[in-house]
């Protein structure tokens, strides 16, 4: 069994990683440049905080591998990542559904991990957490303009957040490993941020006209590996030139 | 008893604070690495040697590479290639940390600074605090794009972070 912190930190670094290439799919097509460079902004974020948690990963691991070993080298089943990120764009109303949910619980979970007491996770939460928190204003100003604007886009924003109820619950998952890193104070126990991710989850989508509907099939796997096979596809396109061309530089 | 690089040379960590305000943010060249906060230290490390620390502005910023190999550039021209480089997270680096002298050469270049958050944010151009956002990130992760009601410019804000 891999070390546990190593296994934690992929977690935190995947979850960043898969979702930056996620909105960064968005350049160049999304519904105004301004909304493009937001998303674009947003995914640059995401990659930052993927570097930091994965370059460190690699020295726990201690095996030589560095952030790009870790994320051009493994396959789909070695990623650590939950479902959420790595579900297709949709549509934007779509994009924006799955950015609220996450970032709400990441900006959670960050501050959380502020206190860690492995220094290094709790410098690189600090830093993060402040970029979150715009992600989270923006992507809520988009569920509520789009949910509270015309049928159309309130259509579309209502069936954005309904393809991801089934996937909120995994983020709030303790398995054994977190349980174990969590009394040791290193992991944040994701439990105990879900009272207010909902009070704070209900409260935009309200405002937005819309309904939060608990899921009947919450789906989770992701943290043992056991993705979907939209993961393998978005992987196929990033790794393609480093595994094509292993060591290429500019 | 071995010396440290200060007491052997006493004005050496200003020298090379010296040459460190000469070198410019690769994106905001009319301000440099010292006047935007991200030269956080130089000091003696154990070893003896001096030490520059720098912190990035925002963790994914794609200018801090090209600001690592500035520095060490600008201080291998200097004479100091002995200089250890660190990259520091903590504290965050916060636009608390722009030099007053930094947030005025950002205002003559056209870059609003950044003020106290509920602050109204004034015009570069023409002072008039009628503002509004237009965009909340703009042309780099550390600015939004605003516009001036009164003269209608378009204009760079540094956002508060």
């Amino acid at each position: 069994m891999a070390d546990p912190l190593f296994e934690y930190l992929q977690r935190l670094g995947d979850d960043s990683l898969i979702l930056a290439q996620r909105l960064c799919e968005w350049c160049g097509r999304a519904p105004s440049v301004e909304v493009d460079l937001s998303i674009a902004n947003m995914g640059l974020d995401l990659l930052g905080q993927a570097q930091l948690f994965l370059a460190y990963a690699g020295e726990i691991e201690g095996k030589g591998r560095d952030e790009d070993a870790l994320a051009y080298h493994r396959d789909a089943a070695e990623f650590r990542n939950c479902l959420l990120v790595e579900q297709p764009n949709g549509d934007f109303a779509q994009t924006m559904a799955r950015q609220f949910l996450f970032s709400l619980h990441r900006e959670l979970l960050l501050e959380a991990l502020t206190a860690s007491s492995d220094t290094r996770i709790a410098e690189i939460a600090a830093k993060a957490v402040k970029e979150v928190r715009y992600h989270v204003e923006l992507s809520s100003d988009w569920v509520i303009r789009l949910g509270d604007g015309t049928d159309e886009s309130h259509r579309r924003m209502e069936e954005g957040l309904d393809w991801f109820w089934r996937f909120v619950d995994e983020m709030f998952e303790l398995d054994a490993l977190e349980t174990e890193l969590a009394s040791s104070g290193i992991a944040a126990d994701r439990r105990a941020l879900r009272g207010e991710f909902d009070r704070r989850m209900t409260e935009v989508v309200e405002r937005a006209t819309l309904e939060v509907k608990p899921s009947q099939w919450p789906l989770s796997g992701g943290r043992r590996g056991r993705h979907g096979e939209e993961l393998s596809r978005m992987l196929a396109e990033m790794q393609v030139l480093a595994r094509a061309y292993p060591d290429a530089r500019w | 008893m071995v010396g440290t690089a200060q007491d052997l040379q006493p004005d050496l960590l200003q020298r090379i604070r010296t040459v460190l305000e000469q070198v410019p943010d690769p994106e905001l060249p009319v301000v440099s690495l010292v006047d935007l906060g991200i030269v956080r230290e130089v000091a003696c490390a154990e070893d003896g040697r001096v030490v520059v620390r720098i912190t990035p502005t925002y963790t994914g910023c794609p200018a801090t590479l090209v600001i690592q190999q500035s520095v060490r550039a600008a201080l291998d021209e200097a004479g100091y290639s002995d200089v250890i480089l660190e990259t520091v997270l903590s504290p965050p680096w916060s636009t608390d940390m722009i030099t007053d002298a930094g947030r005025e050469k950002l205002r003559a270049y056209g870059i609003a600074p950044p003020g106290a958050r509920q602050e109204a944010v004034a015009c570069p151009r023409c002072g008039s605090t009628e503002t509004r956002e237009v965009s909340r990130f703009g042309s780099t992760p550390c600015k939004a794009l605003w516009q001036c009601g009164s003269c209608s410019e378009p204009f760079d804000y540094f956002k508060c972070h």
